[in-house]
Protein backbone atom coordinates (compact mmCIF):
# COMPACT_ATOMS: atom_id res chain seq x y z
CA UNK A 1 0.00 0.00 0.00
CA UNK A 2 1.35 3.37 -0.50
CA UNK A 3 -0.04 7.18 -0.07
CA UNK A 4 -0.82 9.79 -2.81
CA UNK A 5 -0.66 12.97 -1.77
CA UNK A 6 -0.97 16.17 -3.02
CA UNK A 7 2.05 17.36 -4.87
CA UNK A 8 3.64 20.63 -4.88
CA UNK A 9 2.14 23.00 -7.24
CA UNK A 10 5.19 25.42 -7.22
CA UNK A 11 7.08 27.80 -4.97
CA UNK A 12 4.20 30.49 -4.13
CA UNK A 13 1.43 27.77 -3.76
CA UNK A 14 1.31 25.84 -0.09
CA UNK A 15 -2.48 24.76 -0.22
CA UNK A 16 -4.89 24.01 -2.83
CA UNK A 17 -9.02 22.90 -2.48
CA UNK A 18 -10.33 19.92 -4.43
CA UNK A 19 -12.72 20.24 -6.83
CA UNK A 20 -12.99 17.13 -8.76
CA UNK A 21 -11.56 13.33 -8.47
CA UNK A 22 -11.28 11.79 -11.77
CA UNK A 23 -11.09 8.19 -10.04
CA UNK A 24 -12.51 5.93 -7.76
CA UNK A 25 -11.44 3.17 -5.62
CA UNK A 26 -10.83 0.34 -7.56
CA UNK A 27 -8.82 2.27 -10.72
CA UNK A 28 -6.10 1.32 -12.38
CA UNK A 29 -4.07 4.42 -12.57
CA UNK A 30 -0.91 4.84 -14.59
CA UNK A 31 1.93 7.13 -13.92
CA UNK A 32 1.23 10.99 -15.53
CA UNK A 33 -2.90 10.26 -15.18
CA UNK A 34 -4.22 12.94 -14.34
CA UNK A 35 -6.42 12.15 -10.97
CA UNK A 36 -7.49 15.09 -9.55
CA UNK A 37 -8.54 18.93 -10.28
CA UNK A 38 -7.50 21.04 -7.55
CA UNK A 39 -7.81 25.44 -7.27
CA UNK A 40 -5.25 27.54 -6.02
CA UNK A 41 -5.38 30.98 -6.15
CA UNK A 42 -4.53 31.62 -8.94
CA UNK A 43 -6.04 28.41 -11.23
CA UNK A 44 -7.46 25.27 -11.62
CA UNK A 45 -4.63 22.72 -11.79
CA UNK A 46 -4.78 19.15 -12.73
CA UNK A 47 -3.12 16.87 -10.42
CA UNK A 48 -0.90 13.75 -11.88
CA UNK A 49 -0.10 10.67 -10.13
CA UNK A 50 3.57 9.54 -10.25
CA UNK A 51 3.48 6.07 -9.73
CA UNK A 52 1.50 2.88 -11.05
CA UNK A 53 -1.19 1.55 -9.18
CA UNK A 54 -4.95 0.41 -8.04
CA UNK A 55 -7.00 3.09 -6.17
CA UNK A 56 -7.59 1.64 -2.82
CA UNK A 57 -9.17 5.02 -1.00
CA UNK A 58 -10.03 8.56 -1.45
CA UNK A 59 -9.22 10.35 1.17
CA UNK A 60 -10.18 14.01 0.46
CA UNK A 61 -14.11 15.26 -0.41
CA UNK A 62 -14.34 17.38 -3.04
CA UNK A 63 -14.42 21.08 -1.64
CA UNK A 64 -11.96 20.40 1.05
CA UNK A 65 -8.92 22.61 1.32
CA UNK A 66 -5.53 21.14 2.28
CA UNK A 67 -1.76 21.59 2.68
CA UNK A 68 0.65 20.64 -0.03
CA UNK A 69 2.03 16.84 1.42
CA UNK A 70 -1.58 15.70 2.72
CA UNK A 71 -2.59 11.85 1.93
CA UNK A 72 -5.55 12.51 -0.92
CA UNK A 73 -5.71 8.70 -1.64
CA UNK A 74 -4.24 5.54 -0.74
CA UNK A 75 -2.96 3.06 -3.54
CA UNK A 76 -2.57 -0.78 -3.54
CA UNK A 77 0.36 -2.12 -6.14
CA UNK A 78 -0.44 -3.80 -9.49
CA UNK A 79 -0.29 -7.25 -8.37
CA UNK A 80 1.44 -9.40 -11.54
CA UNK A 81 -1.75 -11.15 -12.69
CA UNK A 82 -3.08 -7.91 -13.09
CA UNK A 83 0.02 -6.16 -14.64
CA UNK A 84 -1.10 -7.78 -17.77
CA UNK A 85 -4.41 -6.66 -18.49
CA UNK A 86 -4.61 -3.27 -20.48
CA UNK A 87 -5.61 0.26 -18.69
CA UNK A 88 -9.10 0.43 -19.08
CA UNK A 89 -10.40 4.11 -18.61
CA UNK A 90 -11.90 5.17 -15.34
CA UNK A 91 -16.15 5.62 -16.28
CA UNK A 92 -16.24 8.27 -13.65
CA UNK A 93 -14.40 11.07 -15.94
CA UNK A 94 -16.80 13.96 -14.95
CA UNK A 95 -14.93 17.61 -16.71
CA UNK A 96 -12.75 18.94 -14.57
CA UNK A 97 -14.77 21.98 -13.20
CA UNK A 98 -13.20 25.42 -13.92
CA UNK A 99 -13.14 27.95 -11.04
CA UNK A 100 -10.86 30.83 -11.69
CA UNK A 101 -10.16 33.19 -8.57
CA UNK A 102 -12.15 36.29 -8.59
CA UNK A 103 -9.76 37.34 -5.53
CA UNK A 104 -6.96 38.92 -6.62
CA UNK A 105 -6.05 40.51 -3.35
CA UNK A 106 -5.42 36.26 -3.06
CA UNK A 107 -3.43 35.95 -6.17
CA UNK A 108 -1.32 39.34 -5.16
CA UNK A 109 -0.68 37.74 -1.68
CA UNK A 110 0.72 34.40 -3.02
CA UNK A 111 3.02 36.09 -5.57
CA UNK A 112 4.25 38.20 -2.68
CA UNK A 113 4.77 35.41 -0.28
CA UNK A 114 6.91 33.06 -2.53
CA UNK A 115 8.78 36.46 -4.27
CA UNK A 116 9.85 37.78 0.12
CA UNK A 117 10.83 34.05 0.32
CA UNK A 118 13.20 34.23 -2.51
CA UNK A 119 14.83 37.12 -1.32
CA UNK A 120 14.90 36.49 2.31
CA UNK A 121 16.71 32.82 1.28
CA UNK A 122 18.44 33.13 -2.01
CA UNK A 123 21.20 35.42 -1.77
CA UNK A 124 20.67 37.11 -5.51
CA UNK A 125 23.64 38.03 -8.05
CA UNK A 126 23.11 39.85 -11.24
CA UNK A 127 24.56 40.41 -14.90
CA UNK A 128 23.71 41.37 -17.70
CA UNK A 129 25.05 41.48 -21.47
CA UNK A 130 23.84 42.99 -25.17
CA UNK A 131 23.78 40.68 -27.58
CA UNK A 132 23.27 41.11 -31.05
CA UNK A 133 20.28 39.89 -32.63
CA UNK A 134 20.81 40.69 -36.84
CA UNK A 135 21.83 37.10 -37.57
CA UNK A 136 19.58 35.24 -35.17
CA UNK A 137 16.31 37.75 -36.91
CA UNK A 138 17.46 37.27 -40.36
CA UNK A 139 17.49 33.67 -40.02
CA UNK A 140 14.24 33.24 -38.61
CA UNK A 141 12.51 35.88 -40.90
CA UNK A 142 13.96 33.56 -43.44
CA UNK A 143 12.39 30.55 -41.78
CA UNK A 144 9.29 31.78 -41.64
CA UNK A 145 9.03 33.57 -44.91
CA UNK A 146 8.56 29.72 -46.15
CA UNK A 147 5.99 28.87 -43.59
CA UNK A 148 2.49 28.89 -43.12
CA UNK A 149 0.97 31.72 -40.70
CA UNK A 150 -0.08 28.82 -37.90
CA UNK A 151 3.51 27.20 -38.07
CA UNK A 152 5.78 30.28 -37.67
CA UNK A 153 8.52 30.61 -35.04
CA UNK A 154 8.32 33.62 -32.77
CA UNK A 155 11.64 34.70 -31.58
CA UNK A 156 10.70 33.71 -27.96
CA UNK A 157 10.73 30.60 -28.79
CA UNK A 158 14.54 30.64 -30.22
CA UNK A 159 15.50 32.27 -27.26
CA UNK A 160 14.38 29.78 -24.96
CA UNK A 161 16.03 27.12 -26.90
CA UNK A 162 19.39 28.48 -26.84
CA UNK A 163 18.98 29.43 -22.95
CA UNK A 164 18.60 25.42 -23.02
CA UNK A 165 21.88 25.15 -24.81
CA UNK A 166 24.17 27.25 -23.07
CA UNK A 167 22.97 25.67 -20.03
CA UNK A 168 25.03 22.89 -21.03
CA UNK A 169 28.08 24.98 -20.59
CA UNK A 170 26.89 25.97 -17.04
CA UNK A 171 25.01 23.39 -15.42
CA UNK A 172 24.89 25.31 -12.12
CA UNK A 173 22.77 27.20 -12.78
CA UNK A 174 19.91 24.23 -13.99
CA UNK A 175 18.16 22.38 -11.23
CA UNK A 176 17.45 22.78 -7.30
CA UNK A 177 18.95 23.79 -4.38
CA UNK A 178 17.30 21.97 -1.26
CA UNK A 179 17.79 20.83 2.05
CA UNK A 180 20.91 22.86 1.94
CA UNK A 181 22.02 21.22 -1.65
CA UNK A 182 22.29 21.94 -5.07
CA UNK A 183 21.05 19.16 -7.35
CA UNK A 184 21.78 19.80 -11.13
CA UNK A 185 19.07 18.87 -13.86
CA UNK A 186 19.92 17.10 -16.81
CA UNK A 187 16.97 18.11 -18.84
CA UNK A 188 15.84 21.60 -19.21
CA UNK A 189 12.32 22.73 -17.80
CA UNK A 190 12.11 25.84 -18.37
CA UNK A 191 9.13 27.69 -16.70
CA UNK A 192 8.04 30.25 -18.86
CA UNK A 193 6.69 33.55 -17.31
CA UNK A 194 3.11 34.18 -18.64
CA UNK A 195 0.91 37.13 -17.78
CA UNK A 196 -2.19 35.91 -16.61
CA UNK A 197 -5.00 37.84 -18.16
CA UNK A 198 -6.81 38.07 -15.04
CA UNK A 199 -4.11 39.34 -13.19
CA UNK A 200 -1.22 37.67 -11.89
CA UNK A 201 1.46 35.48 -13.43
CA UNK A 202 2.64 32.01 -14.12
CA UNK A 203 5.59 30.41 -14.73
CA UNK A 204 4.67 26.92 -15.84
CA UNK A 205 7.73 24.67 -17.56
CA UNK A 206 7.84 23.81 -20.94
CA UNK A 207 9.51 19.97 -20.61
CA UNK A 208 12.55 19.37 -22.16
CA UNK A 209 13.68 22.14 -24.00
CA UNK A 210 17.08 21.37 -24.96
CA UNK A 211 15.89 17.91 -26.67
CA UNK A 212 13.30 19.31 -28.77
CA UNK A 213 13.10 21.11 -32.33
CA UNK A 214 12.12 24.70 -32.70
CA UNK A 215 8.79 23.10 -34.77
CA UNK A 216 8.14 21.33 -31.91
CA UNK A 217 8.77 24.18 -29.33
CA UNK A 218 6.03 26.75 -30.85
CA UNK A 219 3.09 24.51 -30.59
CA UNK A 220 3.98 23.77 -26.97
CA UNK A 221 4.58 26.93 -26.08
CA UNK A 222 1.47 28.20 -27.62
CA UNK A 223 -0.63 25.00 -25.78
CA UNK A 224 1.25 25.94 -22.34
CA UNK A 225 0.24 30.08 -22.86
CA UNK A 226 -3.46 28.74 -23.65
CA UNK A 227 -3.23 26.67 -21.07
CA UNK A 228 -1.65 29.26 -18.54
CA UNK A 229 -4.77 31.46 -18.99
CA UNK A 230 -7.56 29.03 -19.24
CA UNK A 231 -6.92 27.49 -15.87
CA UNK A 232 -5.76 24.21 -16.58
CA UNK A 233 -2.18 23.65 -16.05
CA UNK A 234 -0.88 20.11 -14.93
CA UNK A 235 0.82 19.66 -11.26
CA UNK A 236 4.04 18.71 -12.56
CA UNK A 237 4.58 21.88 -14.80
CA UNK A 238 3.87 23.92 -11.79
CA UNK A 239 6.40 22.12 -9.72
CA UNK A 240 9.24 21.11 -12.08
CA UNK A 241 10.85 23.96 -13.77
CA UNK A 242 14.47 23.75 -13.82
CA UNK A 243 14.86 27.73 -14.86
CA UNK A 244 12.62 30.19 -15.27
CA UNK A 245 12.56 32.65 -18.64
CA UNK A 246 10.73 36.25 -18.20
CA UNK A 247 10.17 37.73 -21.63
CA UNK A 248 9.20 41.12 -20.68
CA UNK A 249 10.91 42.81 -23.73
CA UNK A 250 7.21 41.96 -25.28
CA UNK A 251 5.98 44.85 -23.34
CA UNK A 252 8.67 47.22 -24.82
CA UNK A 253 10.92 47.22 -21.97
CA UNK A 254 14.92 47.49 -22.60
CA UNK A 255 15.65 44.89 -19.75
CA UNK A 256 14.33 43.04 -16.99
CA UNK A 257 15.90 41.51 -13.59
CA UNK A 258 14.08 39.19 -12.28
CA UNK A 259 13.63 37.21 -8.84
CA UNK A 260 14.79 33.79 -8.86
CA UNK A 261 11.49 30.66 -8.11
CA UNK A 262 12.41 28.73 -5.21
CA UNK A 263 13.50 25.78 -5.56
CA UNK A 264 15.24 26.94 -8.21
CA UNK A 265 18.48 28.90 -8.50
CA UNK A 266 18.49 31.05 -11.94
CA UNK A 267 16.40 33.18 -14.25
CA UNK A 268 17.09 34.70 -17.57
CA UNK A 269 15.18 37.64 -18.41
CA UNK A 270 15.03 39.40 -21.83
CA UNK A 271 14.20 42.84 -22.77
CA UNK A 272 12.90 43.85 -26.15
CA UNK A 273 14.91 43.28 -29.32
CA UNK A 274 15.29 46.67 -30.83
CA UNK A 275 17.33 48.34 -33.42
CA UNK A 276 20.68 49.85 -32.21
CA UNK A 277 23.54 51.82 -33.17
CA UNK A 278 26.78 49.54 -32.38
CA UNK A 279 30.34 49.67 -32.99
CA UNK A 280 31.42 46.73 -35.41
CA UNK A 281 35.29 46.84 -35.79
CA UNK A 282 35.23 50.82 -35.61
CA UNK A 283 32.49 51.17 -37.87
CA UNK A 284 28.73 52.28 -36.59
CA UNK A 285 25.99 49.80 -37.62
CA UNK A 286 22.54 49.81 -36.64
CA UNK A 287 20.85 46.51 -35.96
CA UNK A 288 18.87 44.65 -33.75
CA UNK A 289 20.14 44.15 -30.02
CA UNK A 290 18.80 42.40 -27.31
CA UNK A 291 19.64 42.64 -23.30
CA UNK A 292 19.66 39.43 -21.82
CA UNK A 293 19.88 39.27 -18.00
CA UNK A 294 21.03 36.54 -15.17
CA UNK A 295 19.67 36.27 -11.59
CA UNK A 296 21.47 33.58 -10.28
CA UNK A 297 21.78 32.11 -6.79
CA UNK A 298 24.90 32.60 -5.26
CA UNK A 299 24.88 29.53 -3.10
CA UNK A 300 25.32 27.46 -5.96
CA UNK A 301 27.23 30.13 -8.73
CA UNK A 302 29.66 33.33 -8.39
CA UNK A 303 29.61 35.70 -11.21
CA UNK A 304 32.29 34.20 -13.24
CA UNK A 305 30.42 31.14 -13.92
CA UNK A 306 27.29 33.84 -14.77
CA UNK A 307 29.30 35.36 -17.48
CA UNK A 308 30.24 32.67 -19.16
CA UNK A 309 26.35 31.51 -19.34
CA UNK A 310 25.66 35.02 -20.64
CA UNK A 311 28.95 34.99 -23.20
CA UNK A 312 27.91 30.87 -24.49
CA UNK A 313 24.08 32.45 -24.92
CA UNK A 314 24.71 35.61 -27.36
CA UNK A 315 27.31 33.07 -29.46
CA UNK A 316 24.69 30.92 -29.62
CA UNK A 317 22.79 33.29 -31.04
CA UNK A 318 25.45 34.34 -33.59
CA UNK A 319 25.26 31.13 -35.18
CA UNK A 320 21.10 30.61 -35.93
CA UNK A 321 22.35 28.00 -38.19
CA UNK A 322 23.74 25.58 -35.56
CA UNK A 323 20.60 26.13 -33.49
CA UNK A 324 18.66 24.38 -36.51
CA UNK A 325 21.10 21.66 -36.74
CA UNK A 326 21.27 20.98 -33.04
CA UNK A 327 17.28 20.94 -34.09
CA UNK A 328 18.33 18.11 -36.86
CA UNK A 329 20.33 16.27 -33.94
CA UNK A 330 17.56 16.63 -31.56
CA UNK A 331 15.08 14.93 -34.22
CA UNK A 332 17.49 11.98 -34.80
CA UNK A 333 17.87 11.60 -31.72
CA UNK A 334 14.38 11.33 -31.06
CA UNK A 335 14.18 8.77 -33.66
CA UNK A 336 16.24 6.83 -31.99
CA UNK A 337 14.03 6.98 -28.92
CA UNK A 338 11.50 5.36 -30.86
CA UNK B 1 -15.46 54.10 -43.15
CA UNK B 2 -17.50 52.69 -45.77
CA UNK B 3 -20.05 50.15 -44.77
CA UNK B 4 -17.47 47.58 -46.32
CA UNK B 5 -15.13 48.57 -43.42
CA UNK B 6 -17.46 48.83 -40.93
CA UNK B 7 -18.33 45.56 -41.64
CA UNK B 8 -14.56 44.41 -41.41
CA UNK B 9 -14.29 45.69 -37.91
CA UNK B 10 -16.88 44.47 -36.69
CA UNK B 11 -16.04 40.89 -37.26
CA UNK B 12 -12.01 41.77 -36.15
CA UNK B 13 -13.37 42.99 -33.24
CA UNK B 14 -15.41 39.77 -32.66
CA UNK B 15 -11.87 37.64 -33.34
CA UNK B 16 -9.91 40.11 -31.29
CA UNK B 17 -12.01 39.79 -28.16
CA UNK B 18 -11.94 35.74 -28.68
CA UNK B 19 -8.16 36.22 -27.97
CA UNK B 20 -8.64 39.05 -24.79
CA UNK B 21 -11.81 38.26 -23.69
CA UNK B 22 -11.24 40.57 -20.85
CA UNK B 23 -11.99 43.75 -23.13
CA UNK B 24 -14.34 45.78 -24.09
CA UNK B 25 -13.72 46.33 -27.85
CA UNK B 26 -16.40 49.23 -28.07
CA UNK B 27 -13.94 51.38 -26.09
CA UNK B 28 -11.01 50.46 -28.45
CA UNK B 29 -9.77 53.41 -30.29
CA UNK B 30 -9.27 53.08 -34.02
CA UNK B 31 -5.64 55.08 -34.41
CA UNK B 32 -4.13 54.12 -31.73
CA UNK B 33 -1.66 51.02 -31.64
CA UNK B 34 -3.91 48.03 -31.09
CA UNK B 35 -1.10 46.32 -28.88
CA UNK B 36 -0.38 48.32 -26.33
CA UNK B 37 -4.25 48.78 -25.96
CA UNK B 38 -5.23 45.66 -25.28
CA UNK B 39 -2.16 44.32 -23.64
CA UNK B 40 -0.90 41.82 -26.46
CA UNK B 41 2.15 39.68 -25.96
CA UNK B 42 3.88 38.33 -29.16
CA UNK B 43 1.85 35.07 -28.81
CA UNK B 44 -1.42 36.54 -28.79
CA UNK B 45 -1.05 38.70 -31.58
CA UNK B 46 0.61 35.72 -34.15
CA UNK B 47 -3.08 33.82 -33.02
CA UNK B 48 -4.84 37.39 -33.75
CA UNK B 49 -3.00 37.21 -37.23
CA UNK B 50 -3.75 33.02 -37.28
CA UNK B 51 -7.86 33.71 -36.89
CA UNK B 52 -7.75 36.73 -39.02
CA UNK B 53 -6.09 34.88 -41.99
CA UNK B 54 -8.44 31.48 -41.40
CA UNK B 55 -11.51 33.91 -41.52
CA UNK B 56 -10.92 36.18 -44.18
CA UNK B 57 -8.14 33.46 -46.33
CA UNK B 58 -5.83 36.34 -46.82
CA UNK B 59 -2.21 35.30 -46.64
CA UNK B 60 -0.20 38.12 -44.33
CA UNK B 61 3.46 37.51 -44.64
CA UNK B 62 5.39 38.41 -41.68
CA UNK B 63 7.17 41.48 -43.34
CA UNK B 64 3.82 43.14 -43.35
CA UNK B 65 3.33 42.61 -39.83
CA UNK B 66 5.24 45.95 -39.24
CA UNK B 67 2.01 47.81 -41.13
CA UNK B 68 -0.76 46.41 -38.79
CA UNK B 69 -0.50 48.99 -35.89
CA UNK B 70 -3.73 50.32 -35.21
CA UNK B 71 -7.08 48.62 -35.83
CA UNK B 72 -7.31 51.28 -39.07
CA UNK B 73 -4.33 49.58 -40.38
CA UNK B 74 -5.88 45.78 -40.09
CA UNK B 75 -9.23 46.75 -41.78
CA UNK B 76 -7.72 48.57 -44.59
CA UNK B 77 -5.02 46.05 -44.89
CA UNK B 78 -7.56 43.55 -44.92
CA UNK B 79 -9.76 45.66 -47.12
CA UNK B 80 -6.82 46.46 -49.92
CA UNK B 81 -6.34 42.61 -49.91
CA UNK B 82 -9.65 41.16 -50.59
CA UNK B 83 -10.04 43.95 -53.38
CA UNK B 84 -7.21 42.51 -55.01
CA UNK B 85 -6.79 39.06 -53.45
Amino acid sequence: MSEFKLPSLGADMDEGTLLTWNIKPGDRVSRGQVVAVVDTTKAAIDVEIWRDGIVNELLVKVGEKIPVGTVMATLREVAETEAAKPVLPSTLTPPPVLVMPEHQKDIRRTIAAAMSRSKREIPHYYMSETIPMANAMDWLSGKNEKLLISERILSAVLLLKAVALALKRTPELNGFYRDDQFQASTAVHTGVAISLRNGGLAAPALHDVGDKSLAQLMPELSDLVKRARSGSLRSSEMSDSTITVTNLGEQSVASVFGVIYPPQVALVGFGSITPQATVIQGKVRVQPMLCASLAADHRVSDGHRGALFLAELRDILQDPKALANEDATAANQNRKCL
Amino acid sequence: MTTDTQTLLKTTLILLQAIAPEVDVETLKLATPLRRQVDLDSMDWLNFLISLHKHFGVNIPESDYADLVSLNDVVNYLHAKLARP
